[in-house]
């Protein structure tokens, strides 16, 4: 066939030559395949406004109560006016009357909001909401009660506690680790260092989790004698564990790409390997590492199974680093099971969802940005 | 002289220092490893590994675990690997280096990597079970609770997403290595775009979307955040035979069994045990990933 | 009269602000070869992708003016840049075959056209690795992987796979300059053959090898098209003074 055509256009050969250029063909497989392609890869984007959609959705509730309460006082302040507020609605007068009233005694009850408020568990929705928020910023984190409250301090300030105590063990060790293994390891030694840390790093957190759980409580609580056996400080450096390949690597990469001739003129300059090292390198690289201990801590705020295994899951609110404490993540973790879906609870734990989501891009929107800025004016600088 | 030798105490100081943090994370991985071995090994056998737990879980086996895991990485795998590599595709040769578009992606990609894996677990109970499952549940099964409660199905996409950035980074990695020269020659000779992409681009970069699969599943087989409330179970009795059934995963069972059973001790065993198998599983898969990439990295400086 | 196959007007083109062909204007004749001689930088290479468009892939070049490929502007709007590929075959200064069989090499252009019949397929498999004078070597190991072949064997091989698309024009960039002399002369007796069907367009640093090789010849300085005649003329009676200084190392 193809053979046929082509000796007939041979024969009609002009001065175009045998091969006519000039039809631009439409390819459907290569537009299609572009406009795919395209597609998918607006995927991560959209993943990540959905995610932010999605999480924040499902807390919203607790705030458009408040909003609803704001109606309703509205609705109080027009009360005099009675036939309007009647003519609205279509219900019976009974019923009309009745839900009234109750939003009525909702509002008094809020108005003098006391620790009394707390008070009204009538089990409606809208009562629980409007307690809930108003419980939020408070230290008590008692979600399943009589009277539920919802202070998300304690979890806060627990998981602070723990995220400190884990970089303040993680981040010396991993950057002085890497600091040894971009300036002065030999080659043997680093092909050891570098596999066992990509080897940590694909430790499953549960693991780390069940190993602070199993042993290291032990460990520690016989060399530091505390009383409780899991607590911050045991999360902690678990945690600091899992947050150690992340630290490592961006130092080591931030370290070894710092330029030679930075090196090379130190050294030439008779400084010795350490002092190249630590006076030339390490702050050459003070961006990447400030990324790689952000995006650490990103690491340790977020984490649940070791959080859950290892910390004794305790909402206390004190700085001791060896009593109990429950974070953020560890109490979505432990509590979303249980709870009722598009509960006042549920609510609450999306919401500590979003408040992770919100710190956690943040870090990371620092550590790409700062890092990156910085890293430009010293390219432009030099 | 006395200063010199001041300049070399503070040198081998430093130096000291800094070997020994390197030491000590060593040490650290030897001794997780070497506890975890000694603690789990007498527990590991064929027994062990192919029968279901009994007596409320204080006997038996760990199959179901294993099993779920494996159900899970390959659901989760399936609806990762694609993505994941056509995203790499189009940032490597469609989009331009440097435009906005590119530039947001690789951001989206890297703020993927770095959400905690309990917002995918909360994303996938509010947007697959409540969103989708729910809806799916009133509009064509007449609201009959199928779809919108946790399953597999919901499970291994979650851990889809989480997954997503593991692959797109290795399959850019690999797609990089495939040389201009090769693209240029395809085109060359007539191939579109998207054929030299199809054939020689994409051939040329297989060990690369190996490596990302390989790290995504052994990702996918440790975490248990995500599917804390989107499918996984603590016990079922039966193994999981459609999408919409629940599964058991090692990494929740070992979470379960420690903090749960009743009899903590008494299961010490098998505890000790499920966690030797997972992190076999994973250092295995993660010691593949390595070597791939290894031969790859050798192979783009060659 | 002969027929031009290739003809540029007033053609410039620019890297970004950078100018790297200046007012290139050229007529190169059909079924002849053509060779491009020159200092390193002075814009052979450029030149040589604008005419088959791989200049496209690179960001931030700029043409302007003329280039008519039998007399059809090939940068005009209606033009198919994959077709024009096909006419216009391309042989690169490092061999790069696929990692592929030798045979799947070679049939990948026939494939990409949709050609699917296996008998059709091994025929022009064996003609175009004939025509590149590589047939006896490979004939019993299609089979194997290109990339077991030698430097030379490999170049060959990339030219089978440019004839195998059935081009009008193939464009060569020092197609020889990787090799041994061996091979270099093998690839120089084939292109001596090749232009009796096609029209040749090659660049080499290799004064003697142009001289051999070609029947025209154009000398290249600093982005400008300096001279191009004959290359019997160009070699032993060159208009210009820049060029003789070139053809004699008398340069720089
Ligand atoms: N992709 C590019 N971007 C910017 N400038 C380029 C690019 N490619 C080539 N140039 C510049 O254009 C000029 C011509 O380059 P070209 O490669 O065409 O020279 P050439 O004559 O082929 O040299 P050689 O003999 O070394 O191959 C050079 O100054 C080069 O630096
Ligand atoms: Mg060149």
């Amino acid at each position: 066939m193809t053979k046929k055509t082509k000796k007939a256009k041979q024969s009609e050969l002009t001065d175009s030559g045998l091969i006519d250029i000039t039809k631009k063909k439409f390819r459907w497989s290569e537009y299609l395949a572009e406009k795919i392609i395209k597609g998918t890869a607006f995927l991560s984007i959209t993943i990540i406004v959905l995610i932010f959609f999605f999480v924040f959705r499902e807390s919203m509730p607790i705030f458009s109560t408040a909003k609803a309460t704001a109606k309703t006082e509205a609705a109080m302040e027009n009360q005099a006016e009675q036939e309007t507020y009647g003519d609205v609605t279509d219900k019976p007068k009974v019923e009309d009357t009745q839900e009234t009233y109750g939003e009525v005694k909702d509002v008094s009850a809020t108005a003098d909001s006391t620790s009394e408020a707390y008070s009204v568990s009538a089990g409606s929705g809208f009562d629980d909401n409007q307690t809930a928020l108003k419980s939020i910023l408070t230290k008590d984190w008692v979600p399943v009660s009589q009277k539920p409250r919802y202070g998300i301090f304690s979890l806060i300030i627990g998981t602070f506690k723990v995220t400190i105590i884990s970089m303040l063990f993680a981040a010396p060790l991993a950057i002085m680790a890497a600091l040894y293994t971009a300036s002065f390891a030999g080659k043997r030694l680093k092909e050891i260092i570098k596999p066992t840390i990509e080897m940590l790093a694909g430790f499953p957190s549960v693991v780390i989790g069940f190993f602070a759980l199993m042993v290291m409580a032990t460990f520690l609580q016989e060399i530091f004698h505390y009383d409780t056996r899991l607590n911050s400080f045991v999360g902690g450096i678990a945690m600091g564990i899992a947050a150690i390949p992340i630290i490592f690597t961006i130092t080591e990469d931030a370290l070894t790409a710092v330029p030679k001739t930075f090196k090379e003129a130190s050294l030439a300059l008779g400084a010795s390997k350490w002092q190249t090292a630590f006076f030339v390198i390490l702050p050459a690289a003070t961006p990447g590492i400030f990324a790689a201990v952000l995006l650490g801590i990103g690491r340790v705020f977020g984490e649940t199974m070791i959080a859950l295994m290892a910390t004794g899951n305790a909402a206390q609110m004190d700085l001791n680093p060896f009593t109990s404490v429950r974070t953020l993540a560890a109490t979505i973790g432990a509590e979303m099971a249980e709870v009722v879906f598009g509960d006042t609870h549920y609510n609450v734990l999306f919401l500590i969802g979003s408040l992770l989501f919100i710190f956690t891009f943040i870090l990371n929107a620092i550590a790409e940005f700062y890092v990156k800025g910085k890293l430009m004016k010293r390219i432009q600088g030099k | 002289m006395i200063k010199s030798f001041k300049r070399n105490i503070k040198g081998i100081l430093i130096e000291g220092m800094t070997l020994s943090a390197a030491l000590l994370i060593i040490a650290i991985v030897v001794v997780m490893v070497t506890v975890i071995v000694i603690g789990g090994k007498d527990q590991i056998s064929w027994e062990f590994l192919t029968s279901f737990p009994e007596d409320g879980m204080t006997k038996g086996g760990i199959f179901p675990a294993i099993y779920g895991t494996a159900l899970l990485v390959i659901i989760m795998s399936v609806a990762a690997v694609p993505f994941g590599t056509i995203t790499a595709i189009y940032l490597t040769e469609y989009a331009k280096e440097n435009s906005i578009i590119a530039k947001t992606i690789r951001f989206a990609v890297r703020t993927l990597a770095v959400i905690p894996s309990i917002i995918y677990g909360l994303f996938g109970l509010g947007f697959f079970i409540k969103f989708v499952g729910t809806n799916v549940d009133n509009t064509f099964l007449g609201g009959h609770l199928k779809w919108g409660q946790p399953n597999i199905l919901w499970a291994s996409l979650t851990m889809a997403l989480l997954t997503l950035p593991v692959v797109i980074v290795s399959v850019e990695e690999a797609l990089k290595t495939v040389p201009r020269d090769l693209r240029a020659a395809s085109l060359a000779l007539g191939a579109t775009k998207w054929q030299t992409i199809w054939k020689v681009v994409i051939p040329g970069s297989i060990s690369g979307i190996m490596t990302g699969t390989i790290l995504a599943v052994s990702r996918g087989a440790g975490e248990v955040a995500p599917i804390l409330f989107t499918g996984v179970a603590y016990y079922v009795a039966t193994l999981p035979t459609s999408f919409s059934d629940q599964f058991m995963v090692l990494g929740y069972h070992i979470y379960v069994m420690t903090t749960q059973s009743a009899n903590v001790d008494k299961t010490m065993p098998i505890q000790f045990g499920t966690t030797l198998v997972l992190l076999a599983l994973t250092f295995i898969l993660n010691i593949s990933a390595i070597i791939l990439r290894y031969r790859i990295r050798k192979k783009k400086t060659d | 009269m002969i027929h031009e196959k290739i003809h540029t007007e007033n053609m410039f083109l620019h890297y970004g602000s950078k100018l790297a062909l200046n007012d290139i204007s050229i007529q190169i004749p059909e079924k002849k070869v053509t060779a491009f001689i020159g200092p390193s930088g002075c814009g052979k290479s450029t030149f040589l992708r604008s005419l088959n468009r791989m200049n496209d892939l690179i960001d931030g070049v700029k043409i302007e003016g003329k280039i008519l490929i039998d007399g059809i502007n090939i940068y005009d709007n209606n033009i198919d840049v994959v077709t024009l590929r096909k006419k216009v075959g391309m042989v690169f200064q490092k061999s790069n075959p696929f990692a592929k069989s030798i045979y799947e090499n070679v049939a990948y252009g026939p494939r990409i056209n949709g050609v699917k019949d296996k008998k059709q397929l091994d025929e022009i498999v064996e003609t175009a690795l004939q025509n590149a004078a590589i047939w006896t070597e490979v004939k019993d190991r299609l089979g194997d992987s290109a990339m077991g072949l030698s430097g030379g064997q490999q170049q060959r091989l990339c030219i089978a796979r440019t004839l195998a698309v059935n081009p009008e024009i193939v464009l060569m960039d020092e197609p020889a300059s990787a090799l041994d002399p061996l091979s270099t002369s093998k690839i120089e007796e084939l292109i001596v053959q090749l232009k009796e069907k096609y029209t040749i367009v090659i660049v080499t640093h290799n004064m003697q090898q142009a001289a051999r090789i070609s029947d025209l010849t154009a000398f290249f300085y600093l982005g400008e098209l300096i001279e191009f005649d004959k290359t019997k003329k160009i070699f032993t009676n060159p208009d210009k003074k820049q060029t003789e200084d070139y053809i004699t190392g008398r340069f720089g």
